[in-house]
């Protein structure tokens, strides 16, 4: 096994893969606000211009596109959290594996009930209605 | 497979080297703080809005118009939204800003990217700002 360099948290290794999926999902996230305070400014415009957009949020595929930002706005927080608390916390950098751990769990218990529920309509449509 | 690079030596001034500019400023110093505490303050505001607009009750399915009117004729979603809107642009123009100083190398293509960033950035702040403040719910 390559022996990874000592003394620093970000170069190789999970410190490294938390902060690049910390980068991209950052960046994604950015860009969809961009468009989102597009989408909604369709309110000045008229209710039916609002209403024929936010349908297209309503479609399946877009749907799980939606479940994606979730997922990935989830993870930007709480590892975000994490780097607040390596930073601030006097034990942080000592338990910062630890809690890249905590934050996966954390995100696993959130996003299964989570992606349910926004995608049981989706579901109901696609497959039949059993309510 | 080829053997993977050795980490080269990281080269960090030895402590109390002289700076070398001249005008020492801690705008990255409160930049670097502003990510922190706006973080803090976005969990509860982006996660919150997350929940309620894609989970609570039928999550997107029960979005229109009229959820929008009645969302914005309390003063409170208002300042929430409003809120959010400032800090999440500020928070992810800032983190971008970074991102380019990082990545592009030549000085003009650092500018002129940054430019366009700024641009772009103010341009969504005040157009969300507005159709906050503007939101007629009788329109159309
Ligand atoms: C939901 C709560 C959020 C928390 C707790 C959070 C936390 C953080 C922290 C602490 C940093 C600084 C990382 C560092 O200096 O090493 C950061 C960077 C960043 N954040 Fe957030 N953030 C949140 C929401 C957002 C949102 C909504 C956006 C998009 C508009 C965003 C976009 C970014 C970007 C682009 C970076 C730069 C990433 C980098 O330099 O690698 N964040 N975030």
């Amino acid at each position: 096994m390559v022996s990874l360099p000592v003394g620093t948290l970000y170069r190789g290794g999970d410190g490294m893969w938390t902060w690049v999926l910390h980068r991209i999902t950052g960046v994604s996230v950015f860009f969809f606000l961009l468009v989102h305070v597009l989408d909604t400014a369709l309110v000045r415009v008229s209710p039916e211009s609002y209403d024929l957009v936010i349908a297209s949020y309503k479609t399946p595929i877009v749907n799980l596109l939606e479940v994606g930002l979730v997922g990935a706005v989830l993870y930007h927080a709480l590892n975000g959290l994490r780097i607040v608390l390596i930073d601030f916390w006097a034990k942080g950098p000592r338990y910062q594996r630890q809690m890249t751990w905590a934050i996966a769990t954390v995100w696993i218990v959130l996003m299964v009930p989570g992606a349910f529920f926004m995608l049981k309509h989706t579901f109901e449509a696609m497959f039949g209605s059993t309510s | 497979m080829s053997a993977p690079a050795q980490p080269g030596p990281v080269s960090i001034p030895a402590p109390r080297t002289p700076q070398r500019s001249s005008q020492r400023s801690n705008v990255e110093l409160y930049s670097w703080l502003f990510m922190r505490i706006s973080g803090v303050v976005l969990i509860f505001l982006v996660l919150g809005h997350l929940f309620i607009m894609n989970v609570l009750d039928g999550g997107v399915q029960r979005i229109n118009f009229a959820f929008v009117a009645g969302r914005w004729s309390s003063p409170f979603w208002q300042t929430w939204d409003l809120l959010m809107l400032w800090l999440a642009m500020i928070h992810g123009t800032n983190g971008m800003r970074t991102i380019i100083n990082d990545y592009a190398e030549r000085d003009q293509t650092r500018l002129w990217l940054k430019m366009l960033l700024y641009v772009a950035s103010g341009f969504t702040v005040l157009l969300g700002t507005l159709v906050i403040f503007t939101f007629d719910p009788n329109i159309g």
